[in-house]
C-alpha cells in the first residue's frame, strides 16, 4: 500500500503533506502536479516531512503526494563508469536531452542505458549453488574495468538454472534463474541497492598498502593507505580542488568516484574536458574510462547534495564488491554538511554549533566507517577497498568550526591547507608541521619491500630537518640569518631544498604532475645525502657559501621538472656528482 | 517588470518587518510573485516565502512601511516573477526590480523570463578558457580573466575598487575579435554617487548604448536588493545565450546584498550561521554567482565581476569567505598598498585567478606567461619576507641577495602594479616588465621558468 497524499505547506526544499500515514521515512516520493522527487524525513501522526531534491519553486498546497513504496536507490549494473550524474543518479547528459542546457524539474530517466549490449563471459554453471555477492560472469564495462555481475546481496541465493551461454545481452535480460525452496528469482546484469545502507561484506582487513597517489608532498610525507580515510581542509584558494583532481587523475586504484558536492559548475566541466583526454599512466587507457562522477553544484538543489554523497559511496562500495580499488573524492562535506543544517532548520530542530544539527558527527562518522579494504563476499575470493576522502571549506579557514572538528575524529590523515602557503604559491599548499597521517608505520613495509628498506628512516630524516628548520625560522624572525652557526644554517638551507624540491609540485607542468614511488625516494635521498656531505664538509672546514653555491644546488631543485620518471640513471648520475663537486671543494679553507 | 494576469487577494494578518502574512489562502504557490495594495492604490511587489495551512508569508521588496493590516491587500499573481527583455534594454537604466528609471516606457518585450533562473547543466557548460585583455597589467599578468569566469573584488570601505571595475568594463575587449560585447551594471545599495559614475564612465567612453544598469541605491528599499542582481543576470544571460553577445556583469556591492537576505532571515525567526546570516547563505550566492559562464553550441558569454567590500577589511568575514569558495578566485585590493597611494592596489599575494592556467599560453598569450608569472609570484612573496626581516635586523643585517629581492618589490610596485586609470597597456607590455623583474634576480634563483624561456627572455647579467 503506497501512501497518496496532499501537500499542506511548502518553504523551500522542505514540503508537508497530510494523508501519509503508510508512508515509511526515507522512502522516495513523488512531489506535486509536476512529478518532482523527494523523500520522507519525518513523519508525525499521518503528516510527512518530505526532503525535495527539486526546485519547488512554484509549488503549492493542495498537489499530490505518492509513494513509492522503495527507499532512495542507486541502480548498479555496467554502464555507470564514465557517466555524470546528479545527486539521485540521473544523467545530466540525459538530463540536457529533455531541458537543453539549463536543468529542468520532473525529469524521470534511467540512470544506465539499459538496452545497450555487453558481452558476457558467464564463469558459474547451471546446477550452481549461488549465495548473495557469488560472480555468475563478467562483462568488459570499459577498456579498464572488468565488470562482474554478482547475485545481489539482499537476494536470497540458491541453486542456478537456465544460464544463458557467452554472448551479447542488454540489462534488462534475463540471465539465470535462481531457485531456491521452489522460488525462482531471476538475475540480471543490474540491481538496485539503498544508499544510505552500506553493502555488506565478508571481513575488514587493516589498511597497509599505500594508495599511491603521485605527489610527493603526500606518498613520502603524508600518506594514506587504500581503504584509508582522509581529509584536505582549506580556506578558498588554498588548492583543495586541484589537490583532489590530482588525487582522482594519478591514484593507483582501478575505479575513481569524484562527488562535486555543492561545489562550483565549472569544476565538473573541467573533469569532464580533461579527464578523457588524460592518460592513467598505468594502462595508457583514458582516466575517464576508469571514472563516475557526481556532481551536484551548489545552485542545484539543496537536498540532493545531502544525497550525492550517499549514491557515490553506494557506487563505490558496488566496484568494491567485484575486487577493485575504489578511491572516493568528495568535494566538499562541509556543503554536504550546509545540506543537513538547511533541513535541519526547516524541520526546526534544536540546533547545536553553529546551527548545525546535533547528529552532524554521527553522519560524518558513518560515512567515513564506510571505507576500509575488504574480502568481499561470495565467491570467488576478491579484495577490494574503498579509500574516503573529504575536502573540508572551512569557514573563514578556521580549523575550530564544527565540521572540521569532527572530521579529524573519524579519519586517518589529515592534509591541512595553508593560506600563507598559497599566498607564496607554495603548491600543494599541505602545511607539513600542521598535517599527520596515521597509516605511516603501517605502510612502511610496503616501501621497505618495494622501494628501499631504507625509505622509512631516510623518510624521518628528512621530516626531522622540517621539524628543526620550523623552531630555527622563529630565531631568524627575531634575530636575523646572521645569529645562527653555519650548521644550522645549513639546515635552513636543506629545508629550503626540501621545499622547492620536493614538497613543491606543479600539476600543470607534464613531468612534475605525476612523480613514481621510485622518483620519490630517489630526490628525498638525494636532498638527504647532500646534507650529509654538507655537515661532513663544514667539519672539515669549508665556507658554507661553497656549498650553497655548488651548480648540483640548482640541478637538485629542478629535477623534479627535467628528469622524467623513466630517466632514473639521470637522478643516480646527479647524485654521483654531487658526490663529487663535495670532493673538490672539501679542503677550501676560510679566506678572510 | 510585469505584473499583467491576476488570481485571488487575501486579508493581511499580521505584519513584521520586511514581510506580511497573508490569511485565507487558497491557492498561493512557493515563490509565486504578490502584489500588496493599499487602499490609497498604492501597489507593491513581494513573493511567497512559505505558503501551507492557509497562510502565505511574503516579502515585500519595497518594505513595509505604511502598510496596514486593515487598509491592505495581497493578490497572488498567479506565477512567478518575470523580466521582461529584448534586444531594446541595451542603453536603458532600470531600478532595482527591472522597471524603467530613465522616463521612457517599458521596453516591447521579446519574452518574459524567470528572474529566478535555473542552475546551468555542468555537462552543457563549455569550460571557459578565452582570455580577456583587460589592459590593467596586474590582471593581464597576474590574476588573467577569462569569458564567463566570475572573478570578485574584495576590497573595503573607500578604497577603488569602482575605478578598477569601470576601468576594467572600459577596456576589457578579447584579442583578435570583435564579437558584440556588452556590460550589464548592477547597483546594490551603493551610494548614488558611485553610480553615477559608473554610468558616466561608461558614456565617457561610448559604451552606454551597449550597456544595461539596474540602480538600486543607498536609499532605495533594502529588500529590492534581493531582486536587483536576478533581474540584472536575467538579462545578461538573455544577451549571452539568445543573443550571443559577451557580457560583463558587474555587480556592487554584494555585501549590501547579503545584509538584506539576512533582514529577511531574522524578520522569519530563523537560526542564524555565522554573525547572524543565515545558514543558506552560500547555497542562495551560489544561485547568483553559477550564472556566469559558457554554454556548448550557443556564442556568447556571461564575466561576472561581483565587487564586495570586506567589513573591517576582514577576509574572514562570512561574505568574502562564502564568496570565495564559490567564485574562481578574487581579486583582493590592500589596505596597505592605497594608502601608499599605488592604483590599483592589488595585494597579489592574496590574489588568484583560477581559470588563469586555462586563458593563458601558447596561442592566447605567450608560452612562457604561466612560469613568469610564478616566478614573480614568488619573488615578490620573498621581497615580502625580505621587507619584514629589514624591519627587524635593517638593511644593513641583509644578504646580497636579500637586497636583489628588495628591489624585486620596488619595481614590481612602482613600474608593474603602478598605472593610470586610462592606461591601456598589452599583454605583451604586461609580460615584458614580468620579464623585467625577473631579470633583477640572478639566474641561480629562477627555479620556476624552464631554461628555454630563460635564455630567450632573461635580461639579467
Amino acid at each position: 500500500m503506497t501512501a497518496q497524499g496532499r501537500i499542506v505547506w511548502v518553504s523551500g526544499p522542505a514540503v508537508r503533506a497530510d494523508g501519509m500515514s503508510d508512508a515509511k521515512m526515507y522512502e522516495t516520493v513523488t512531489v506535486g502536479d509536476s512529478k518532482l522527487v523527494g523523500e520522507v524525513i519525518r513523519l508525525t501522526g499521518d503528516v510527512a516531512f518530505i526532503q525535495v531534491y527539486e526546485s519547488t519553486s512554484g509549488l503549492k498546497p493542495g498537489e499530490p503526494v505518492v509513494g513509492t513504496g522503495n527507499p532512495l536507490s542507486v541502480l548498479l549494473g555496467p554502464g555507470i563508469i564514465g557517466q555524470l550524474y546528479d545527486g539521485i543518479q540521473r544523467p545530466l547528459k540525459e538530463l540536457s536531452k529533455a531541458s537543453g542546457s539549463f536543468i529542468g524539474k520532473g525529469i524521470t530517466t534511467t540512470p544506465v542505458d539499459m538496452v545497450k549490449t555487453y558481452h558476457f563471459v558467464p564463469v558459474a554453471s547451471n546446477g550452481d549453488e549461488v549465495l548473495p555477492g557469488n560472480v555468475i560472469g563478467t562483462v568488459q564495462e570499459t577498456d579498464l574495468i572488468e565488470h562482474s555481475i554478482m547475485v545481489p546481496p539482499n537476494h536470497p541465493g540458491g541453486k542456478i538454472s537456465n544460464l544463458v551461454s557467452e554472448g551479447d545481452y542488454n540489462l534488462e535480460t534475463e540471465l539465470a534463474t535462481v531457485e531456491k525452496a521452489g522460488q525462482n528469482v531471476p538475475l540480471k546484469m543490474y540491481h538496485k541497492w539503498p544508499v544510505r545502507k552500506p553493502r555488506p561484506y565478508l571481513k575488514r582487513y587493516d589498511a597497509t598498502v599505500p594508495l599511491l597517489t603521485g605527489q610527493r608532498v603526500i606518498d613520502t610525507f603524508f600518506p594514506i593507505a587504500k581503504g584509508g580515510t582522509g581529509s584536505i581542509p582549506g580556506a578558498f584558494g588554498t588548492g583543495k580542488t586541484v589537490t583532489l583532481h590530482q588525487i582522482a587523475k594519478w591514484a593507483d586504484s582501478q575505479v575513481v568516484v569524484y562527488i562535486g558536492c555543492g561545489e562550483r559548475g565549472n569544476e565538473m566541466t573541467e573533469v569532464l574536458v580533461e579527464f578523457p583526454h588524460l592518460k592513467d599512466p598505468r594502462s595508457g587507457k583514458p582516466l575517464m574510462d576508469r571514472t563516475v562522477l557526481v556532481a551536484n553544484t551548489s545552485n542545484m538543489p539543496v537536498a540532493a547534495r545531502e544525497a550525492s554523497i550517499y549514491t557515490g559511496v553506494t557506487i563505490a562500495e558496488y566496484y568494491r564488491d567485484m575486487g577493485k580499488d575504489v578511491v572516493l573524492v568528495a568535494d566538499s562535506t562541509s556543503r554536504w554538511a550546509e545540506a543537513l543544517r538547511e533541513m535541519s532548520g526547516r524541520l526546526e530542530e534544536m540546533p547545536a554549533e553553529e546551527g548545525y544539527p546535533s547528529y552532524l558527527a554521527s553522519r560524518l562518522a558513518e560515512f567515513y566507517e564506510r571505507a576500509g579494504r575488504v574480502r568481499a563476499a561470495g565467491s570467488p575470493d576478491r579484495d577490494g577497498s574503498v579509500t574516503l576522502i573529504g575536502a573540508v571549506s572551512p569557514s573563514g579557514g578556521d580549523f575550530t568550526e564544527p565540521v572540521t572538528t569532527h572530521t579529524m575524529r573519524f579519519i586517518k590523515t589529515f592534509w591541512a591547507l595553508d593560506a600563507k602557503l598559497a599566498y607564496s604559491r607554495h603548491y600543494p599548499s599541505i602545511n607539513w608541521m600542521n598535517s599527520y597521517s596515521g597509516y605511516l608505520g603501517d605502510i612502511a613495509k610496503w616501501w621497505g619491500e618495494n622501494i628501499s628498506e631504507d625509505w622509512f628512516s631516510i623518510r624521518n630524516e628528512a621530516y626531522g630537518i622540517l621539524q628543526r628548520e620550523d623552531t630555527l625560522k622563529e630565531i631568524v624572525k627575531l634575530l636575523g640569518p646572521d645569529a645562527l652557526p653555519d650548521e644550522e644554517k645549513l639546515i635552513l638551507e636543506i629545508a629550503r631544498m626540501i621545499k622547492i624540491g620536493l614538497l613543491q609540485q606543479n600539476s600543470f607542468d607534464d613531468v612534475d604532475t605525476y612523480c613514481s614511488p621510485e622518483k620519490q625516494f630517489k630526490l628525498l635521498k638525494l636532498v638527504v645525502d647532500f646534507y650529509k656531505l654538507g655537515q661532513q664538509s663544514l667539519k672539515e672546514g669549508t665556507p658554507l657559501s661553497a656549498i650553497r653555491e655548488l651548480p648540483v644546488v640548482t640541478l637538485i631543485l629542478k629535477a623534479r621538472m627535467n628528469i622524467k620518471d623513466d630517466e632514473m640513471p639521470k637522478l643516480d648520475k646527479l647524485e654521483n656528482d654531487m658526490k663529487e663537486q663535495f670532493k673538490n671543494i672539501s679542503g677550501v679553507k676560510v679566506t678572510n | 517588470m510585469t505584473t499583467k494576469g491576476g488570481v485571488q487577494y487575501s486579508k493581511i494578518a499580521e505584519i513584521k518587518g520586511p514581510l506580511v502574512v497573508v490569511d485565507d489562502v487558497e491557492n498561493a504557490a512557493f515563490d509565486e510573485l504578490v502584489e500588496i495594495e493599499t487602499t490609497e492604490g498604492e501597489r507593491r511587489l513581494g513573493k511567497v516565502l512559505e505558503v501551507g495551512n492557509g497562510k502565505a508569508i511574503v516579502q515585500v521588496f519595497e518594505g513595509t512601511t505604511g502598510l496596514s493590516i486593515s487598509g491592505t491587500s495581497a493578490k497572488f499573481v498567479g506565477k512567478v516573477m518575470e523580466m521582461p527583455v529584448s534586444k531594446e534594454v541595451l542603453g536603458r537604466v532600470f531600478d532595482g526590480l527591472g522597471r524603467p528609471k530613465d522616463g521612457l516606457p517599458d521596453p516591447i518585450a521579446d519574452k518574459f523570463i524567470d528572474i529566478n533562473g535555473e542552475p546551468m547543466n555542468p555537462e552543457q557548460r563549455e569550460y571557459p578558457k578565452d582570455f580577456i585583455q583587460t589592459g590593467v597589467s596586474v590582471i593581464d599578468g597576474l590574476i588573467t580573466l577569462v569569458r564567463g569566469q566570475k572573478l570578485p573584488i574584495f576590497s573595503g570601505s573607500g578604497m577603488s575598487h569602482n575605478l578598477l571595475a569601470a576601468q576594467i568594463a572600459r577596456q576589457a575587449s578579447v584579442v583578435g575579435t570583435n564579437d558584440d560585447f556588452a556590460v550589464v551594471f548592477a547597483a546594490i545599495g551603493v551610494q548614488y554617487s558611485e553610480a553615477e559614475y559608473f554610468r558616466r564612465s561608461l558614456e565617457e567612453s561610448g559604451a552606454l548604448k551597449r550597456s544595461v544598469l539596474f540602480l538600486n541605491t543607498a536609499d532605495d528599499p533594502a529588500i529590492e536588493r534581493i531582486i536587483t542582481p536576478r533581474v540584472a543576470l536575467t538579462v545578461a544571460e538573455y544577451l549571452a545565450f539568445e543573443l550571443g553577445m559577451h557580457v560583463l556583469v558587474i555587480l556592487t556591492d554584494m555585501t549590501n546584498y547579503a545584509e538584506a537576505l539576512r533582514e529577511i532571515s531574522a524578520a522569519r525567526e530563523e537560526v542564524p550561521g555565522r554573525k547572524g546570516y543565515p545558514g543558506y547563505l552560500y547555497t542562495d550566492l551560489s544561485t547568483i554567482y553559477e550564472r556566469a559562464g559558457k554554454l556548448n553550441g550557443r556564442k556568447g558569454s556571461v564575466t561576472q565581476i561581483p565587487i564586495l567590500s570586506m567589513p573591517s577589511d576582514d577576509i574572514t568575514h562570512p561574505i568574502p569567505d562564502l564568496t570565495g569558495y564559490i567564485t574562481e578566485g578574487q581579486i583582493v585590493v590592500g589596505r596597505d598598498l592605497f594608502r601608499q597611494g599605488v592604483y590599483p592596489p592589488i595585494n597579489i599575494l592574496m590574489s588568484l585567478s583560477r581559470l588563469m592556467k586555462d586563458g593563458i599560453g601558447e596561442g592566447s598569450t605567450r608560452e612562457d606567461h604561466a612560469e613568469v608569472a610564478n616566478q614573480v609570484y614568488d619573488a615578490y612573496s620573498r621581497a615580502q619576507e625580505v621587507r619584514a626581516l629589514a624591519g627587524i635586523v635593517g638593511k644593513a643585517g641583509l644578504t646580497e641577495i636579500d637586497l636583489k629581492y628588495m628591489d624585486v618589490g620596488e619595481v614590481f610596485e612602482k613600474e608593474f602594479l603602478t598605472q593610470a586609470t586610462d592606461e591601456n597597456r598589452t599583454i605583451e607590455e604586461t609580460l615584458a616588465i614580468l620579464w623585467k623583474i625577473v631579470s633583477k634576480l640572478p639566474k641561480n634563483e629562477i627555479t620556476k621558468i624552464k631554461d628555454k624561456y630563460v635564455d630567450q627572455y632573461y635580461q639579467g647579467k
